[in-house]
């Protein structure tokens, strides 16, 4: 890296055609791909961590809402999906240590299969997101007439007061109501859990959008390694494509306990 | 510096304890700790996320400078997070935990 100052735009005719002429040699080009993938995921950071800051705070704030409104999610079909994610944050990283070695048939094996681990995936949220669809729990003016009181629902028939809502929360889920606060099911209950599904839409949403891109660049890399564009002295766009999976992966790592499973112990029976 | 080639059977490790964490997440989410259930849900999530940045990642094996990088993104979410809460939480007034609209019903 230190050694002499090319004068010239070009490199000598022994350098590797992927080398850019403003990169002294493979190794730099590397390196300031590497910094350059990680200064952007620290942008994704910051992008991500403005909707889990909104999320803290409207937890802290409607505990009881969040930790009724997250029993509403299928837990199996997110743990399902996390196993699914962590399996190809695996098969990724296989593929750069393959590229690493140069096997270029295995580089496109682990390739395909990290796409069809995250098409998985994705297949499983739109299920979920189907669910709710039918549910109707879906926030904002798609179902004005559903309110998110389960609580009130039971109560079929009868109209929605609120001293009813309140019994039948305390008798089905005890745990669900936090002590030490004003935290019972009232008049607000329906809002304050319509927006625990505002951020569970928002940010699920944008991780998936997250994976569709991630899938497309999958799609890129395996023809680029197809073609054998991938040698042990260049594989950045793999080891680059990894960091940006491995982000996504991590995303979600936060995401499944944050959203699910709030108030799992609530269902449990409370230990 | 010639660049680091993780093993793969480091990777196989990491992936065996990002599974055992997840089914750890899961498990200790059916057991009410109080005030303890969000602080062990998130060290278990950093955790799986130090070993994701770490080894699959490769941030333990690159240079100063990413590492800086990486690090100081991490700093910044954390003053995001702590200069907000710091806001929020002192805030004199409503319910005893400061005076964020909870709802549209309270605006």
């Amino acid at each position: 890296m230190a050694e002499a100052v090319h004068t010239t735009m070009e490199h000598p005719a022994s350098a590797h055609a992927a080398l850019q002429h403003h990169f002294e040699n493979m190794e730099q080009q590397r390196e300031a791909g590497t910094l350059g993938m990680w200064i952007f995921l620290v942008t994704e950071i910051m992008f991500f961590g403005g909707m889990f800051m909104a999320y803290i705070l409207y937890r802290s704030y409607n505990a009881d809402a969040f930790a009724a409104a997250s029993n509403r999610l299928n837990v199996t079909m997110g743990f399902i999906n996390t196993i699914v994610l962590i399996c190809s944050s695996l098969t990724m990283a296989l593929a750069v240590y393959y590229s690493q070695v140069g096997k270029r048939k295995m580089i496109v094996v682990m390739l395909i299969l990290t796409m069809m681990l995250g098409t998985t995936f994705l297949v499983v949220k739109a299920f979920e997101y189907y669910d709710k669809y039918e549910k109707s729990e879906i926030p904002g003016r798609l179902f004005p007439s559903r309110p998110f009181n389960w609580y009130a629902e039971e109560e079929h028939g009868k109209q929605v007061t609120q001293e009813p809502a309140r019994d039948a929360a305390t008798e089905r889920n005890p745990q669900a109501v936090p002590t030490g606060q004003e935290q019972k099911p009232d008049a607000s209950f329906a809002s304050r859990a319509e927006m625990f599904f505002f951020i569970y839409f928002a940010m699920t949403g944008i991780h998936a959008l997250h994976m569709v891109i991630g899938i497309g660049m999958l799609i890129v890399l395996t023809i680029m390694a197809w073609r054998d564009r991938f040698s042990p002295e260049y594989h950045s766009p793999v080891e680059l494509g990894g960091l940006y999976w491995h982000f996504v992966d991590i995303v979600w790592i936060f995401l499944f306990p944050l959203l699910y499973l709030l108030g799992a112990h609530g269902i449990s029976g409370g230990h | 510096m010639s660049e680091h080639i993780v093993s793969k059977t480091i990777y196989f490790l990491i992936f065996g304890a990002l599974m055992v964490l997840t089914v750890l997440t899961y498990w200790v989410a059916l057991y009410d700790f109080g005030a303890l259930n969000v602080v062990i849900a998130l060290a278990v999530a950093v955790t799986k996320a130090l070993l994701v940045v770490l080894f699959f990642m490769h941030v333990r094996y690159s240079t100063r400078l990413t590492k800086i990088v990486v690090i100081s993104g991490f700093f910044w979410l954390a003053l995001l997070i702590v200069l907000t809460l710091s806001d929020y939480f002192t805030r004199p007034g409503t319910s005893g935990v400061g005076g964020v609209p909870a709802s549209r019903s309270t605006r």
